[in-house]
């Protein structure tokens, strides 16, 4: 079973209906025990980085999240959902994110904001959530992102004004900072190279 | 890596039902959204607008079941206007599906609405949509109300310029003077937003032929919207990628 954390952000039905054709079962929940049994959990994430933080928080999203990396259990955070993974951002005030992922999210440098639509990306070699998937594009929707690349992580580069991470692999954590759920066919491959690899 | 240019074919949705007509005149139906919504998304469609012209709470109820099929069957991006008074009304519409939403008359009546809905959702899901046309105002284009019919007494450019500060994240740019035309896209209206905005803008009205979509781009649209030309079948989405990319303008494929 899949759990998608509704914590009052993220289009939750799409993602719902997004991962329910590669899953068997997936639930759109804030029950902390269903969020910490699931075999694996999804963090969407829309709208101001702070504004996602505090509301995770509200429902006990930090600990949630938190004792499902201590026990090394799959997650999928989304848009938002990648960028709370990191230690802060600097999106309207500085704020401090769940630390997960080292580094810290900032505004892109480009003469026309928010990054909408459609971009390519440069998948990691050694991705896995990227295989089977070339030369696709993905619906991106951002002002802010990861700049730097994670050690010792699969990193996906995208590039708008300057290079930043469209998404990473790190051992049981998974990111993207477009919406696959949003992206068409080559968002659906996507999710379902994740599943497959739960 | 280049961020692609979109198409947005726009449906425009009354009772549960697709509709076409010019001006919002002698309206037809044109069949089940559904189903129009996965045939435009096979096509190629970057993402889908449906524009909510229906006069009843009850047929607004029907839209926002519209929402919830189509977001449950088609993967790419959805962005919903028309009646739209509140932040509480973008909260259904998002919860249903949409991933944006664009609002108008409302933002005119009472722009504080722009930093409602801003604060609370993100830039990102609100398209400012304005119907502007030439008049005797600074800029030489004003904003209208009601289709083109009413002057709403703003400046466009300086109307565009408060909506970005106040926290829209794309301007959907309709130009009352080419709409209907067939004749083209307002390119000399494009050129003049896109020199102030910091935001995307998407080319609205004029579309006839498709050679028109890439002078829309050349003269600074990130996105072109256009209803009729799809729905009267007189070319596809396909057709105008094709154009786009035999120019030199990045497409998804």
């Amino acid at each position: 079973m899949i759990a998608i954390l509704d914590y009052g952000s993220g289009n939750l039905r799409s993602a719902e209906r997004a991962f329910q054709i590669a899953a068997e079962k997936v639930v759109v929940t804030q029950d902390p025990k269903v969020c910490r049994e699931a075999r694996a959990l999804v963090v969407p994430g829309v709208g101001a980085f702070a504004a996602c933080m505090d509301q995770l928080l509200s429902v006990g999203g930090a600990e949630i999240i938190a004792e499902r990396v201590a026990l090394a259990r799959p997650i999928f955070g989304i848009c938002v959902g990648m960028q709370i993974f990191f230690d802060s951002s600097s999106e309207k005030i500085q704020k401090t994110g769940l630390g997960i992922l080292p580094g810290n999210i900032s505004e892109i440098t480009a003469p026309i904001l928010p990054h909408m639509g459609w971009n390519t990306v440069s998948p990691a070699e050694d991705s896995k959530l990227f295989s089977g998937v070339e030369n696709e594009s993905f619906y991106f929707v951002h002002s802010y992102a990861a700049k730097d690349p994670v050690k010792s992580a699969a990193n996906t580069i995208s590039n708008y004004g300057e290079d930043f991470l469209a998404a990473v692999e790190k051992d049981f954590i998974v990111a993207t900072q477009f919406h696959p759920e949003k992206s068409g066919a080559a968002g659906a491959k996507l999710i379902s190279n994740w599943v497959e690899s739960l | 890596m280049t961020l692609a240019k979109r198409i947005i074919p726009c449906l425009d949705v009354a009772g549960g039902r697709v509709v076409k007509g010019v001006n919002f005149k002698d309206l037809v139906d044109a069949g089940d959204p559904v189903e129009l919504a996965k045939k435009y998304n096979l096509e190629g469609a970057d993402e889908l607008t449906f524009l909510d012209i229906s006069a009843s709470i009850e047929e607004r109820a029907t839209t926002l079941e519209i929402v919830r099929k189509t977001a449950e069957q088609v993967f790419i991006p959805l962005t919903v206007g028309g009646g739209i008074r509140s932040a509480e009304n973008v909260n259904e519409l998002l919860r249903a599906g949409a991933d944006k939403v664009s609002i108008n008359t409302a933002a005119i009546s009472r722009p504080d609405l722009i930093n409602e809905i801003s604060d609370r959702f993100g830039n990102q899901v609100l398209v400012l949509s304005v119907d502007a046309r030439r008049a005797d105002t600074k800029s030489g284009f004003e904003v209208t109300t009601h289709g083109g019919r009413n002057s709403s007494g703003l400046d466009a450019l300086a109307w565009i310029e408060e909506g970005i500060l106040r926290g829209v994240g794309e301007i959907l740019l309709n130009s009352m003077d080419a709409d209907g035309t067939k004749s083209g896209f307002d390119i000399e209206m494009l050129k003049a937003v896109r020199k102030i905005s910091s935001v995307p803008v998407i080319a609205s009205g004029g579309a006839g032929k498709i050679s028109d979509f890439a002078q829309a781009i050349e003269a600074g649209a990130d996105a072109v919207l256009a209803a009729s030309v799809f729905h009267f079948g007189e070319f596809t989405i396909a057709d105008v990628k094709k154009d786009l990319a035999k120019h030199g303008f990045p497409i998804r494929a």
